[in-house]
């Protein structure tokens, strides 16, 4: 896919192929499961505008990347890629957290996954949900218990 | 420095109020409409702003991602220009709060429960810390006052409290929530259905719930009480005057070392004077000893009302380790208000278990799609890559979560002080939070992490983890605290600063100890209490 188009977001072009290339291995598209993957034109389109507060957190870790892939992580074989992108979003810092929430809050947010998994792709607002009441019952082996709260002041008992 | 005066006649200065509230949240807005009776002139000064249903994430298929932006729970990261930054650099937990009408109830789960009484008597019952001023019985007419102006769902009989009755019927238990309770039942545990500020029926001209499941920030729907859309349109009713962002500066003394009023920078910027005769801080306990430190004279070396030296200190947060497991079927997920039920069996103490005083267990219901992949992501649960797909599956809708709400026992080391560096977007310098976990804290999380793992595996749940990674949730509490004595606390009995007699606190700061619960339910009857001893005592009060 052409990536120029995002060079407005703040990541380069050259950050933008490494992104994507990332992304399409961190939540690769399956058909066994019937959902595109994070590079999808559509999806990687709203990670790419939803960057916001954590761009500078993904550019250090694009950087990370680079420094794991010793240099073009975009010019990796696939083998050698994934390793690298595996050994990155296996790290515990803020800049991978931030990576991988950007990702995956635009992923799980795209109407053609939330389908696959048989949600309806709409905000909670304004048709909310149904919940069942639950089984009250339950409650009838803790009513009968005596008080247990304390009561220095013995005002209440 | 402020100067010991009433301000020079530079800056614009604004008619005489005979009440100015700093803060329109939970507690300002309670005292501003007890007191609006008295047909007093009272003014409110709220840095932040109104928030329209319309901009709760709800409205939108970015709601999750919102909760990360500008409706995440730091300032720190939400970085509104009605924030102020808090470096929380030195403190083990990091701190949570909202700015604008509202504030804290913006952004609650709207879990509501009550101190119970032995929380305002622990020196007495378990010898540590100090007992309170008041007692539960006290502030009883006004825990059910605040009910009434907030609609409360839940269940009458509750053994684990004094009686009481719930203005609304519960939130419904769920699937989840009846999960929680066989498992519950099986160990022979308490469990209650939570108190929550939800209405679950029409209430006061409120929509009722329809399970938006997104609570937490903001309600589209107005079933969540924030007091935006309880007490205030009350409190306007009743000609009490609210004008947002107004970030006060300092509050100013005359020669006898009464307020006289307070310095802010209105909604322009411009920089203004407001004179009062009573003034009220309802700027939570964080922004309280802050304005107090801010406010420091000639009088007043160390801060406005801290002759204790006690402003800042003894700065309790809540930790509240968190206890998830998965199990083999779809539950309620995001769907319906994420607080259901709570249990209150390792509440009171029980010196057998190698502390005192003890923590209430909240059960939530579960979370929506993305918050599902990116904290299991982050916490590992959650593979990159080809098997991304499958385990997800076995994740989302599946989720138990227990939260382990522990008593944060007061400690002067853990404070608020001003950072010598960091300033907010007009140069008040900001707050610095320096804050460890006590040792009595830590054992009693991890007796409530191994309690609510018992519980999750007893609900048939796997994949059981505990996260101690410990973020505030926005408790803030403890930071002029209360007492009989001016040179062990801030404020008098009924919230009257002992070194200022017109100066007045409402918020969370005047707590003496925290309890295990949520303090937003106390918070408010507190602040109605305090209304009421200004009302009562109205030609004396500054004697």
């Amino acid at each position: 896919m052409s990536t120029g188009e995002y060079s407005s977001t703040g990541l380069t072009r050259a950050e933008l192929r490494e992104l994507n290339r990332l992304a399409a291995i961190a939540v690769p598209a399956s058909a066994e499961y019937g959902v595109p993957g994070a590079d999808d034109a559509v999806i990687f389109a709203d990670i790419v505008g939803s960057l916001g507060r954590d761009t500078n957190a993904v550019r250090e870790a694009l950087g990370l990347l680079r420094d794991i892939a010793g240099g073009d992580f975009a010019g990796l074989d696939r083998a050698t890629a994934a390793a690298a992108a595996m050994a990155l979003l296996g790290r515990d810092e803020p800049a991978i957290a931030a990576l991988g929430r950007v990702m995956l809050q635009c992923y799980y947010r795209d109407h053609r996954v939330m389908r696959a998994l048989g949600r309806e792709p709409r905000p909670p607002y304004p048709k909310g949900h149904d919940l069942e009441p639950g089984d009250w019952s339950l409650l009838d082996a803790v009513r009968s218990r005596p008080p247990m709260w304390r009561d220095r002041d013995q005002r209440g008992k | 420095m402020a100067a010991d005066d009433t301000p020079d006649t530079a800056r614009p200065r604004d008619e005489t109020v005979d009440v100015l509230i700093i803060g329109a949240g939970a507690s300002g807005a309670a005292v501003a409409w007890s007191l609006a009776e008295t047909r007093m002139r009272i003014l409110c000064l709220e840095q932040g702003d109104w928030i329209k249903p319309s901009d709760f994430p709800s409205n939108g298929r970015d709601w999750e991602a919102r909760r990360y932006a500008d409706f995440d729970i730091s300032p720190n990261r939400r970085a509104r220009d009605t924030d102020y930054p808090i470096n929380d650099d030195n403190s083990a937990m990091k701190i949570a709060n909202f700015n604008g009408v509202g504030s804290g109830t913006i952004l609650f789960t709207a879990h509501y429960p009550r101190l119970h009484p032995s929380d305002f008597r622990v020196k007495t019952l378990d010898g540590v810390a100090d007992d309170w001023p008041i007692d539960y019985w006290t502030l009883e007419p006004y825990f059910a006052e605040n009910d009434r102006m907030t609609g409360v769902a839940g269940l009458a009989g509750d053994p684990a409290y004094p009686p009481h009755r719930p203005t609304l019927p519960p939130v419904p238990l769920g699937r989840t929530g009846t999960r929680y309770a066989r498992a519950m039942n099986r160990l022979g545990w308490h469990w209650w259905p939570s108190e929550v500020a939800v209405a679950t029926t029409e209430y006061e001209g409120r929509a009722k719930c329809v399970n938006l499941g997104h609570c937490t920030p903001g309600c589209a729907q107005c079933a969540k009480a924030s007091v935006d859309i309880t007490y205030w349109p009350h409190a306007l009713r009743a000609r009490v005057e609210l004008r947002t962002r107004c970030r006060v500066r300092e509050i100013t003394t005359d020669g006898r070392g009464m307020a006289s009023g307070v310095v802010y920078y209105d909604a322009q910027g411009m920089e203004r004077f407001q004179p009062a005769e009573i003034v009220i801080v309802a700027a939570n306990g964080i922004g309280t000893p802050r304005l107090l430190l801010n406010s420091a004279s000639a009088r007043f070396p160390n801060g406005l009302a801290n002759s204790s030296g006690l402003v800042g200190k003894n700065l309790m947060l809540h930790p509240w380790p968190q206890v998830i497991g998965y199990v083999d079927e779809e539950l309620d997920g995001d769907r319906g208000p994420q607080t259901v039920m709570w249990s209150k069996e390792f509440y009171e103490t029980d010196p057998a278990r190698g502390f005192v005083r003890g923590y209430t267990l909240q059960f939530s219901r579960g979370t929506g799609p993305a918050n599902e992949a990116i904290t299991s992501a982050a916490a590992g649960r959650l593979p990159w890559g080809k098997d991304h797909h499958r385990v997800y599956r076995t994740l989302l809708y599946r989720r138990l979560m227990i939260g382990v709400a522990c008593e944060d026992l007061p400690e002067e080391h853990n404070r608020v002080t001003l950072d010598p560096v960091l300033k907010d977007s007009h140069g008040i310098p900001a707050p610095r939070i320096d804050y460890t976990i006590g040792e009595n804290t830590r054992r009693m999380m991890e007796h409530g992490i191994a309690r609510a793992s018992e519980i999750l595996a007893a609900a048939g749940a796997n994949n059981i983890a505990a996260s101690r990674v410990l973020n505030s949730p926005g408790h803030l509490l403890g930071t002029a605290r209360m007492g009989l004595d001016p040179e062990r606390s801030v404020v008098n009995a009924w919230g009257r600063c002992h070194d200022v007699k017109n100066l007045f606190i409402v918020d969370g700061s005047i707590w003496v100890t925290s309890g295990g619960v949520n303090p937003t339910c106390t918070i408010q009857a507190l602040a109605l209490y305090i209304a009421d001893n200004i009302k009562q005592r109205l030609a004396t009060l500054f004697d």
